[in-house]
């Protein structure tokens, strides 16, 4: 870290409200496609456009864009332990079905 | 706040300086890295409840779909619109502390808090509806379900499952308020400035986190299976 850096990177107000206007758009955009049948990818899709919506607020509103790399490391720590939660779990839950015991 | 008196000739030490940090930019960095970690557990937090909500899902995608007709889509969305209106005014109340502007940081907190608390009027009324409508399942109340009489025990969990989400997702959100009543004080009595502005920072990561929380709620609770007419 440099000392003569400013300690926080201040983001201009125009990001905020282009992140804000994206952010409302997503919404309309799930409720929309709620609406539409599209099989077993309406579930897919709803997800898709939350991640996004999510994404967009962790580095823009929570400012993980101009964040350090040792922030930068914890944030994508909590989504590699969740994937792993998810993951291990699904692996268990999602493929009983596929074998028979005794 | 006494003034340093020791070392009149050196630059003297901002008040909020920790003694155990060098700069105040080495605090800010400790304090956003400590939000975050604990962020990362509020992330295994939720996770592990949404994971239970994903396996019942599904195995009972049938009561999920039905079950999730009877929340109200246009309050869910609206509740949604008000929580990212919440989070473009906390972020600007970031800003304007960063910049120093104490009037303008206690409008925008004050505007966050508006909108915090309208969320929870609004899900107060949800709440309310499913007392009405007898779908609180458990705590000795009636629960009706005979319109689908298949899904009378499974339509149960689902909400067992939206109460308990949305119930943490509301203490958070009055934890929030509490947290951000205390960032309206420590700004109006000086306590933050242009150059401590990490309390605002990292109460507002709080805030926007719950908001990411309620991104993923929204679409999971409330928008299973809409397109099929069938189910109400």
């Amino acid at each position: 870290m440099s000392e003569n850096h400013q300690h926080t990177h201040i983001v201009p107000l125009s990001v905020y409200y282009t992140i804000f206007a994206a952010l409302l758009v997503g919404t309309a955009l799930t409720v929309w496609v709620a609406y539409i049948d599209l099989g077993a990818l309406n579930t897919v899709v709803a997800l898709a456009i939350a991640c996004t919506k999510a994404t967009l607020v962790v580095l823009y509103f929570m400012h993980v864009k101009y964040a350090s790399k040792l922030t930068w490391a914890v944030v994508s720590g909590s989504v590699f332990w969740l994937l792993i939660l998810l993951a291990l779990t699904f692996n268990d839950y999602l493929t009983r079905h596929l074998l028979t015991y005794g | 706040m006494s003034p340093e008196t020791s070392a009149a000739a050196e630059h003297h030490h901002h008040p909020a300086l920790a003694h155990h940090f060098d700069s105040l930019a080495e605090q800010n960095e400790a304090a956003t890295l400590g939000m975050w970690v604990f962020l990362v557990t509020e992330v295994l937090f939720f996770g592990g409840a949404l994971m239970a909500y994903s396996i019942y899902r599904s195995w009972y995608p049938g009561a999920f779909a039905s079950a999730s007709h009877h929340l109200d889509v246009t309050l869910g969305a609206v509740n949604t619109a008000v929580l990212i209106v919440s989070s473009l005014t906390m972020a600007m109340a970031v800003h304007a502390a960063q910049l120093g502007e104490r009037g303008k940081l206690k409008a925008f907190l004050l505007i966050t808090m508006v909108l915090g608390a309208t969320f929870l009027v609004v899900k107060g009324f949800e709440y309310h509806e499913k007392y009405v409508e007898h779908h609180i399942p458990g705590l000795g109340l009636p629960f009706d379900y005979s319109a689908e009489p298949q899904f009378a025990a499974t339509a149960q969990i689902f909400f067992s499952i939206y109460f308990v989400l949305t119930g943490l997702h509301a203490l958070h959100m009055i934890v929030g308020l509490g947290i951000m009543t205390w960032m309206y004080i420590w700004a109006a009595n000086g306590t933050i400035d242009k150059d401590y502005s990490s309390p605002i920072e990292i109460s507002g990561l709080y805030w926007h986190f719950v908001d990411i929380v309620w991104i993923f709620l929204f679409p999971l609770l409330y928008l299973i299976g809409r397109h099929a007419s069938g189910a109400h």
